[in-house]
């Protein structure tokens, strides 16, 4: 599942970018001339072959999941074309087919409960920290932010069996939800701040200051002025904690299981080739589905995910 | 349509059965009899429920159960819950997943193990009572093991202590083959393993076009099972069953000469390019063809033969009939004489990983004869073929299930359990697999062993 959503990430993101920075800063700066050596014919027919190459195996699938299990059997999905007639909506109805237990808008809705807490718990706590780290000053503030970040290091499969533990039987939290939550909060956490810190270091001081005279305390400025001023970077990570959620198996496999009352839909897509795979040309039409929504929140908000990026990441 | 039928009598049955127990607690001072005439209407078949009396009173309780079986393929086996969720009132949370094998270990190592988990491999069982976290069968499971499944016992028992009920089987002897196409040429199954070599070569040689093995082992990051399966039959069928006993405990080295024999027959099929591969090309395309796909060329005639366990008929497409007289068909994989009939299966086992009364009761109800008889009933698209040989097998409606139930309660039969799920994970879920697609690839034989029974774990 989620090696199909990185394939819709370049090609919108080189068909973004490629021309935007070109018209803007072409003429200006010393990078002007690296921008114009890139702005050639050259440089865009590279551009399209990649997104091309990219694309091809995400429409392949995509033809794919249109055809008949025979037909997938018979030849490869470019010759699809040849006879139209032969396209079917089978695989769709079949992968839509309530389970023996539970719908798809179970999944669909287990999905959506898990993904808006685990997105917006992060962005608070993280923008909370984040003003912290660049505002409030306190002794040691660089080593701990430096701390923070480098925890993004440390991968999360080594958390899974200490937390379960601490889950179950310590907190009795079991299989609930909020055992996802936590999880992934904890898991976006250091990113987050990361991010989110950047942006807000690029604020300019007197903001702050002009506030504190008027006297605004730490809570109305970040209320009040920072959060308004900080909707790039928040909904750039907005976008990039959904799909990582959305698209989740592992952490909520481990933490509340896969039983169709809290399952997300990754759960029942992984199910859907059946207990010996027997059904596997159900699984393009099952990516397809999971992936209508995330390709929406993407398609509609990619603007403030690719300047959010740029802005943390130039700082970096 | 019959099997709508089958469920109407039975629905008749099951009323008939209500209304005359209603009757007699009329007869009797109390009033407990309203209560089975009301649960008459799931159709659901009655069992003798004073089994379950000596638990206690489970009203209300919860038994959690995590298997590898998901959809569509787990809503029979939901259904086979039925008559004990109405005998005593617990309730049976069913968690299907496909990665079920690897989620196990967590769960248990987190302190979040299910209830009751069916594993696929003995193997895995042993690894889990490792843990100290598997509880030992209650005695009343036990009995029912000793009586309706005594020779699988064993593959439950870690160190002298039963653990686990055997539950599921299935047969691995299998050659899936096109009964019309061997009419067409006038092929006869073979009775004996010097005959299917013979057919082979005529095969071969009256078709050009097409060969007369088919064979596919990629099954992700298992890939290399299925080659292991068929050294595991031709072992069973070269050495006997004491020596592949000895083969799996490793009391005989892994590149021992009968293994080598063993072999050196699976490869004057495997790897001979005039017999293989019908339908996908040469010897190597066995190691990247998957599995499911591997026996479907037997369809369009390019393919004769095909071995593989009884649970492939799943993989057959929609609309092929398998059966004896369908486009599919198995013949039992022969031996070397038709005295003796060595069988290959596998099986799930049930190991609870909780001390309480419910489930102990749940344990006891899948061990029994009641339960094999309702998942026969229940059984939706086929593999309902249980461990336990005192089910009828005409209960069995699929073909194949029914052939395999035969197989298995055969008198003449000895059974062996698939042998790489019983040696340690390292070898069985490893090296074993590794070595045969290397094999497949191009290894020789004694390379190949050499490097599995140095994969063997020391201790």
């Amino acid at each position: 599942m989620s090696t199909l959503q990185p394939a819709a990430t370049p090609e919108s993101v080189s068909d973004e970018v490629t021309p935007a920075p070109k018209a803007k800063k072409a003429k200006r700066s010393a990078t002007g001339d690296a921008a114009s050596a890139l702005n050639s014919r050259w440089a865009s027919l590279v551009a399209v072959i990649i997104a091309v190459l990219w694309t091809t195996p995400t429409v392949g699938l995509l033809v794919t999941s249109f055809r008949s299990q025979r037909d997938i059997n018979r030849d490869g999905w470019w010759n699809a074309f040849a006879n139209p007639g032969a396209f079917t909506l089978e695989n769709y109805r079949q992968a839509l087919e309530p389970g023996s237990s539970a719908s798809f808008t179970q999944y669909f809705v287990n999905t959506i409960v898990i993904t808006i807490p685990a997105v917006m718990l992060p962005i608070f706590l993280a923008s909370l920290a984040a003003y912290a780290f660049a505002w409030v000053p306190f002794p040691g503030r660089n080593a701990l932010f430096v701390a923070v970040f480098a925890l993004q290091i440390v991968p999360l499969q080594i958390a899974l069996i200490p937390l379960l533990d601490i889950y179950t039987n310590k907190l009795g939290l079991g299989n609930s939800y909020w055992s996802v939550w936590i999880s992934h909060t904890i898991f976006a956490l250091p990113l987050a701040t990361f991010l989110i810190h950047n942006f807000m270091r690029e604020l300019p001081g007197e903001l702050m200051e002009a506030a504190r005279v008027d006297g605004a305390g730490h809570v109305t400025i970040f209320f009040k002025i920072l959060l308004p001023l900080l909707t790039p970077a928040i909904a750039a990570f907005g976008i990039f904690q959904f799909l990582w959620v959305w698209n989740d198996l592992l952490v909520s496999l481990i933490f509340i299981g896969g039983t169709p009352e809290v399952a997300p839909i990754t759960v029942r897509v992984a199910e859907l080739a059946g207990t010996r795979g027997s059904a596997w040309y159900l699984l393009s039409a099952g990516a397809f589905i999971s992936m209508i929504v995330p390709v929406v929140v993407f398609l509609a908000l990619q603007r403030f995910f690719v300047r959010g990026l740029l802005a943390g990441g130039l700082k970096g | 349509m019959a099997h709508n039928t089958q469920r109407r009598s039975a629905k008749v049955l099951a009323t008939l059965a209500a209304v005359s127990l209603g009757l007699a607690a009329c007869g009797g001072s109390d009033d407990g009899g309203s209560d089975d005439a009301g649960g008459s209407d799931s159709g659901a078949t009655k069992i003798d429920c004073s089994v379950y009396e000596k638990f206690g009173d489970l009203k209300g309780k919860e038994v959690s159960v995590y298997t590898t079986i998901v959809a569509p393929e787990d809503g029979p086996h939901i259904a086979s819950y039925k008559p004990f969720e109405d005998c005593t009132g617990v309730k049976i949370k069913y968690e299907g997943s496909r990665e079920m094998e690897a989620q196990i270990s967590v769960r248990v190592k987190g302190g979040n193990a299910p209830d009751i988990a069916y594993l696929p491999q003995p193997g895995l069982l042993k690894t889990l009572v490792a843990t100290g976290k598997v509880i030992p069968a209650p005695p009343e499971t036990e009995a029912n093991v000793d009586k309706n499944m005594p020779d699988w016992k064993t593959y439950g028992t870690v160190d002298g202590k039963f653990y686990a009920a055997p539950l599921g089987a299935n047969v691995k002897s299998y050659v899936w083959y096109s009964p019309t196409a061997f009419k067409d040429k006038g092929y006869e199954v073979p009775k004996t393993w010097d005959e299917l070599l013979t057919l082979t070569d005529k095969i071969a040689t009256d078709n050009p076009d097409a060969k007369p093995w088919c064979a596919g082992i990629e099954s992700g990051d298992a890939t290399g099972w299925p080659a292991t399966d068929w050294v595991e039959d031709v072992m069973l069928r070269t050495a006997g069953p004491e020596t592949y006993d000895k083969w799996v405990n490793h009391e005989i080295p892994f590149n021992d000469p009968a293994v080598a024999t063993a072999l050196a027959e699976v490869g004057k099929i495997l790897k001979n390019p005039k017999y293989v591969n019908g339908g996908q090309g040469d010897v190597k395309t066995i190691a990247s063809t998957s599995f499911q796909d591997a026996g479907l060329p037997i369809l369009d005639g390019t393919c004769f033969m095909h071995r593989q366990a009884s649970f492939y008929s799943a993989n057959f497409p929609e609309g092929t009939k398998v059966a004896e007289d369908g486009d599919v068909w198995a013949f039992y994989l022969p031996a070397k004489d038709e005295s003796s009939k060595p069988v290959l299966g596998a099986g799930e086992v049930t190991a609870a990983f909780a001390d309480r009364p419910e489930v102990k009761a749940f344990q006891t109800y899948l061990s029994s004869t009641e339960w094999a008889t309702e998942r026969a009933k229940t059984c939706g698209t086929g593999g309902c073929l249980t461990a336990n040989v005192n089910v009828d097998p005409e209960l069995l409606k699929n073909p194949i299930d029914n052939l395999s139930a035969k197989t298995l309660t055969d008198k003449s039969a000895t059974f062996r359990f698939d042998g790489s799920d019983l040696m340690p994970g390292a070898v069985g879920a490893g090296t074993f697999w590794k070595g045969m697609v290397n094999w497949i690839t191009g290894q020789d034989d004694k390379a190949t062993l050499d490097f599995i029974e140095n994969s063997w774990p020391k201790s």
